[in-house]
């Protein structure tokens, strides 16, 4: 590698071609380019013509100059240029090149920049011909130097660990470590076994360490207290200026999609270095949380995991009826209550009203008696997940119904009346509880002493007894037993729920029970002792960058371990152990974050250089750009460009596109694109046009411009054949009709304004629409054209204009429509007609509908109509069609045949001025003064 | 560059004696160059036919009653036979001139500077037979320098098969053709069509010879645009048909000015002569229609008849 200036060059030997460049001026200017044979008959006058001068006889120097560029080019092309490259290392040049890599979660966000420079170290590895050798600090194992291309080719399978690293074995690992050049490539965090490491390394040779200044960021698992979640964040340093961030929860959706549920906005301030807030979520949503995460942070850190502890179980209770009141402390439900309150949302009601409200644990304490409607939705119930607690009871055990025979709702058969021990009557003392066996769910939880049992109902023997029963007292008579049904379960205390039978729900040891049968949830990690025992299955694990996968095959991990941090047998995700979960975080809820301190002669880089680029293709690149310029030139040096279509032309002209195409590859052609789109779109004048104010002078129809030509002008030579006919029968003396266009144009000075309805026509903007409504409501009026009665009756086909009307008129304030009715205004504004033709006579047309208390008028066969003007008329008749003429007076389209159609264009124009009286006479001829007149034409 | 007979693919399919073999035969004896000819000359003869006149000729003018004198045979007995008078047919009268065609075939005429253009050569043999058949039409006799001159349809034929055999074999012994005088007879008329870019002398000598014998007739430069224009630039060797001159240049641009006004010089000199023994001259360009040319030769020899 040499460098000059800011470019190295690989292969600098090949630079000495430049020298030839001189050489090569000399030759080809020395060579004229070659000359054409044409035959040419003419050639008898030509014989005797010499040359003017012999200047041309050499090439020109713009052209050997492109000739020398191009290759001058080429051959700095082939030195192998290299922009900003990496700068040379003298001490370090032969020696090996240890990288070594702190894979944990803190590097998941910058992991692709820690590729890149790895890459870009191996890639000038390769090039100085040096050994690397690539260490893991999660698995750290005795060095292997070997080609860089070797460990380019492994790279795209690194990815960072999803727990956190510890350094210390990479100490003994890398102890005989001989001379190399490390690259450290650091996580950011504080780790012990760091400055050891160091050392170490220093001592190997020189150390090159990369590390991120951003801080890391990471997320305390969310601790639910008080009804509101409270959600932690830390960060390793504190950055300048306080920093905002998002904390997502995710969770499933009603449609059971992963989506998220809750936002929360965090911002640290000052140099704190955690940054709390609280989140305030309905239970339905709050259960539905899997995880939170901060937004933008692709780390295993900053995806916390969510389980049981945010969880609130919905627990029913329900106690015998005929409860006797005062007796507080004798009721079943008063130590449940007490036990589960503080860990369970506790619903109250009826079994029905239970079940509908999405009860998780339905308790019946005492309760013999379940109605038979009831009990079959009970069971249902039980099959889709439901947990049903029964504690026994006086009730239970006199309860007659079902003795010797399997009630599903209860575990075991009965024995009628039940036994009572150390009482009385009986023989011995109370029992005291039997160890918990190792099937039991409550395996490792301590059975204290003072426990004891003097009364219980009995289990009939049976040989699947042993199999349901979890819990037995001392001499083995069983204590709990629990049966699957579905995929919920019954379990049966044999006791009661108050202290009457046994002092159990007075021991610690039945809060426990209740946990372990997941009827309550604790809201904070189990302790270790608590776990004692039990096996949980991973269900999904979180990777590096904290997304979470399937746990496929691995193997269940005792409960002891979960107490332990994550690492590689514990890899953070979900655990599950019968019904409860329970999720292992790398950030456990009193971690803190510190950022890596290092010694002062060590200063960690990142991403300071400008990353090394090969020059080498654009420079090939330019010299075909100007071979390309130079065969153009050349060719039209020789004559042999085509002026006109010549023989021989077609060469030529392939050479030019070719050409042009190299040189438009050259350039970047988006930079000339987005000029040309610059250009477009002026801002509209917004002084009052000429126009405008010819409109505001004198009545001026209008039409709405549709961007489709044809339409456009059939709409304007329509208005100006109806503006005469208005000219010369009435008198209204209208101006030029004028196109407008609602997004720009002033609409309040036109009082009609014809809006025919082209099936591509655009949608107005939102804008165009308020100023289309605020026209109508300011009491201009629009005839709405679909133009499509031939085809069919409006509104009744889906023709496209049709639907295009639909779409676009759907934001217009238009008021309820009738079709016209046999005494509308509009019937006899000007003319009697009855009905609307325009260039098609079959369309039914529409106003705004008469209210509906309109009266017949005594001795009148016009109602008593509202007063104002329409504001829309819709129909399809085509009517601009009818209208138009051109600039020399005759009509544009043929409307009908024959006289007929001839009638049919004069009903067009007649309701054409109807309208445009009707527009500005309003409903004048409604008034009652002109029936008899009116009535007297009609009886003719 | 002979246009393709219509049926020459079907004459190479089948050689046999069937209906449709004969027939491509039969159409294959009309020379394409004449049918051309025919197009050509029907397109400007509108109107222009027979002199309108009782006299000698083809073509029925009139019956008349025979008188003493007639022959016997000039009776035309199936018009009087419907009457008791005897009839002769008078004929329209027709004044038989000769006209003898030379159009150029020289090396230096067999030149098209595109595709799309006919040769000079082509376009010579074209006009130059298009007027005879407008002239056989008037009755004139035609010929060419190496086919004596005759009338009629037949001799159209062969005119027109010696033009075709020409312009198939081309001869490439002569750069640019030399206009000779001795085939003309006295008192005839002749058409010379060529580019005029070889030795001008040799013109000048055979239309003064012409001239003294009483031949009147017409000059007609036959020109390929590129001739006109010169549009050549950069480093050229120039070379003519044949082979036989050659002109290298560095720059063609410089010369075009100097090209355009010897070419003037050339034509100027050509006006002159015709002008000093009384024929006519006029330009063609192959990229105009032959109609131009053929219009005004037509009307010169009809206006000198």
């Amino acid at each position: 590698m040499w460098v000059l200036g800011s470019v190295g060059f690989s292969a600098p030997l090949v630079l000495a071609g430049l020298l030839v460049l001189p050489v090569l001026w000399w030759l080809l200017r020395a060579v004229p380019p070659a000359p054409v044979r044409r035959l040419f008959p003419g050639v008898a006058l030509l014989i005797g013509l010499e040359d003017a001068d012999s200047e041309s006889d050499r090439t020109p120097w713009w052209l050997l100059l492109i000739r020398l560029a191009a290759l001058a080019a080429m051959i700095v092309g082939f030195a192998g240029p290299v922009l900003n490259p990496e700068p040379p290392d003298p001490a370090a040049d032969d020696l090996p090149l240890l990288i070594y890599v702190e894979d944990s979660w803190a590097a998941a966000p910058d992991w692709g920049q820690r590729m890149d420079a790895i890459g870009a170290a191996l890639e000038q590895a390769g090039r100085a011909g040096r050994r690397v050798a690539l260490v893991r600090a999660s698995a750290p194992g005795r060095p292997r130097f070997q080609a860089a291309g070797n460990i380019a080719g492994t790279l795209a399978g690194i990815s960072p660990v999803a727990w956190d690293i510890d350094l210390v074995p990479s100490l003994t690992a890398l102890d005989e470590l001989g001379r190399a050049q490390i690259l450290w490539l650091s996580d950011g965090l504080a780790r012990t076994g760091r400055a050891a490491l160091l050392e170490l390394f220093e001592a190997a040779g020189p150390v090159r360490v990369l590390e991120p200044p951003a801080a890391r960021l990471a997320l305390r698992p969310a601790r639910f207290a008080d009804g509101v979640v409270d959600i932690t964040v830390l960060r390793s340093r504190a950055a300048a200026g306080a920093r905002d961030l998002v904390v997502l929860g995710h969770g499933p959706g009603p449609q059971g999609a992963e989506r998220e549920l809750a936002r929360l906005p965090l911002a640290f301030e000052g140099d704190a270095l955690t940054a709390s807030a609280t989140l305030s979520l309905p239970p339905e949503l709050r259960n539905r949380l899997t995880r939170f995460a901060i937004e933008g942070q692709a780390s295993a850190g900053a995806v916390s995991l969510t389980d049981d502890s945010l969880r609130r179980r919905r627990v029913g209770l329900i106690g015998p009826a005929g409860l006797r009141e005062g007796l507080e402390l004798l009721s079943p439900l008063y130590y449940l209550n007490r036990a589960l309150e503080p860990t369970a949302e506790l619903i109250g009601g009826d079994i029905a009203e239970m079940i509908q409200a999405g009860a998780d644990v339905i308790v019946l304490a005492d309760v013999a008696a379940i109605a038979p409607a009831t009990e079959e939705s009970l069971r249902e119930w039980i099959a889709k997940g439901g947990l049903l607690l029964r504690f026994a009871g006086p009730h239970l055990a006199a309860r007659d119904k079902g003795r010797g025979l399997d009630d599903p709702l209860l575990p075991v058969r009965l024995r009628a009346g039940g036994r009572v021990v150390g009482g009385a009557m009986s023989w011995g003392a109370p029992r005291g509880l039997a160890p918990f066996p190792a099937t039991s769910p409550f395996y490792g939880l301590a059975v204290p002493e003072e426990v004891t049992v003097s009364a219980q109902v009995l289990a009939e023997p049976d040989p699947e007894l042993a199999d349901l029963t979890i819990a037995a007292l001392a001499d083995g008579t069983p204590l709990v037993t629990r049966r699957k049904l579905g995929a919920g379960e019954v379990v049966l205390f044999h006791v009661t729920a108050n202290a009457e039978w046994s002092n159990l729900p007075l021991s610690g040891l039945f809060v426990s029970m209740l946990e372990r049968l997941a009827v309550s949830t604790r809201p904070e990690r189990p302790a270790p002792e608590d776990l004692v025992g039990t096996r949980w299955a991973p269900v999904s694990v979180l990777d590096g960058f904290g997304s979470l996968h399937p746990a496929g095959a691995l193997a269940p991990v005792p409960g002891e371990a979960l107490a332990g941090p994550a690492g590689p047998a514990l890899p953070p995700g979900l655990y599950t152990n019968e019904a409860r979960r329970l999720a292992v975080n790398v950030i456990g809820a009193d971690t803190a974050l510190a950022a890596a301190d290092w010694p002062a002669r060590v200063t960690p880089q990142w991403g300071e250089t400008t990353p090394a680029r090969n020059l080498s293709g654009w420079l090939w690149l330019a010299a075909l750009a100007l071979l390309g310029i130079d065969i153009i030139a050349a060719l039209w040096l020789t004559g042999r460009m085509p002026h006109r279509s010549g023989r021989g032309g077609r060469g030529a002209t392939a050479a030019l596109v070719i050409g042009a195409l190299v040189l438009l590859a050259a350039a970047g052609t988006p930079g000339a694109l987005r000029a040309q789109a610059g250009g477009q779109g002026e801002a509209p004048d917004d002084t009052l046009s000429e126009a405008l104010i010819t409109a505001a002078g004198q009545v001026t129809l209008a039409h709405i411009l549709t961007g489709n030509a044809e339409v456009d002008q059939v709409a304007q030579a329509g208005l100006v054949g109806l503006s005469d006919e208005l000219f010369r029968r009435t008198s209204v003396e209208p101006a030029t009709p004028m196109g407008i266009d609602p997004e720009t144009d002033e609409l309040s000075v036109y009082p009609l304004i014809y809006w025919p309805i082209a099936a591509d026509q655009k949608m107005p903007s939102p804008q165009a629409y308020r100023r289309l409504n605020a026209y109508l409501r300011a009491g201009g009026m629009l005839l709405i054209d679909t133009r499509d009665a031939q085809v069919a009756g409006f509104g009744a086909a889906r023709t496209p204009e049709a639907q295009r009307l639909r779409v676009l008129a759907a934001p217009l304030d238009i008021p309820p429509l009738e079709p016209v009715p046999k005494d509308h205004v509009l019937t006899r504004a000007f003319y009697l007609l009855t009905d609307f033709p325009g260039r098609f006579d079959r369309g039914q047309v529409w106003v705004e509908a008469a209210p509906p208390d309109a009266e017949q008028a005594p001795g009148m066969p016009f109602r008593n109509l509202n007063d104002g003007v329409t504001p829309v008329v819709i129909g399809g008749n085509d009517w601009a069609s009818a209208w138009a003429v051109t600039r020399d007076g005759s009509y544009m389209l043929p409307v009908g045949r024959g006289r007929a159609g001839e009638r049919q264009r004069e009903m067009a124009y007649r309701f054409g001025i109807n309208l445009v009286m009707h527009v500005l006479t309003g409903n004048y001829k409604s008034d009652q003064v002109h029936v008899p007149a009116l009535l007297e034409r009609l009886s003719q | 560059m002979t246009p393709e007979p219509v049926f020459r693919g079907k004459t190479k399919a089948a050689a046999g004696d069937g209906l449709e073999p004969r027939a491509a035969r039969l159409a294959g004896n009309l020379p394409p160059l004449l049918a051309r000819a025919w197009r050509l000359a029907d397109a400007v003869a509108l109107g222009e036919q027979g002199r309108r006149a009782p006299g000698q000729g083809d073509a029925f003018w009139q019956y008349r009653q025979a008188r003493a004198g007639d022959p016997a045979r000039a009776i035309d007995w199936r018009r009087s036979a419907r009457s008791d008078q005897h009839f002769v047919q008078e004929k329209e009268w027709q004044q038989a001139q000769t006209v003898t065609f030379w159009p150029d075939m020289a090396a230096s005429m067999r030149f098209a500077s595109r595709a799309d253009l006919p040769e000079k050569a082509e376009r010579a043999a074209l006009i130059a037979l298009a007027l005879a058949v407008l002239l056989v039409r008037g009755g004139e006799r035609v010929g060419l320098p190496d086919l004596p001159a005759g009338r009629g349809q037949v001799q159209l034929s062969r005119m027109a098969r010696a033009l075709d055999r020409t312009l198939a074999a081309p001869d490439p012994s002569a750069d640019y053709g030399m206009a000779e005088a001795a085939p003309v007879p006295r008192h005839g008329r002749a058409v010379f069509l060529s580019d005029f870019l070889g030795d001008i002398a040799a013109t000048r000598k055979a239309v003064l010879r012409l001239a003294d014998r009483g031949v009147f007739g017409a000059l007609v430069m036959v020109l390929d645009p590129v001739e006109e224009d010169f549009p050549y630039q950069g480093r050229t060797i120039f070379q003519s048909i044949g082979g036989t001159l050659s002109h290298e240049t560095r720059r063609a641009g410089d010369l075009r000015q100097r090209y355009l006004e010897k070419l003037a010089a050339r034509k100027a000199a050509l006006e002159g002569l015709a002008r000093a023994s009384g024929w006519s001259f006029s330009e063609h360009h192959t990229n105009e229609p032959a109609t131009g040319a053929l219009l005004w030769l037509y009307h010169g020899m009809g206006a000198r008849a």
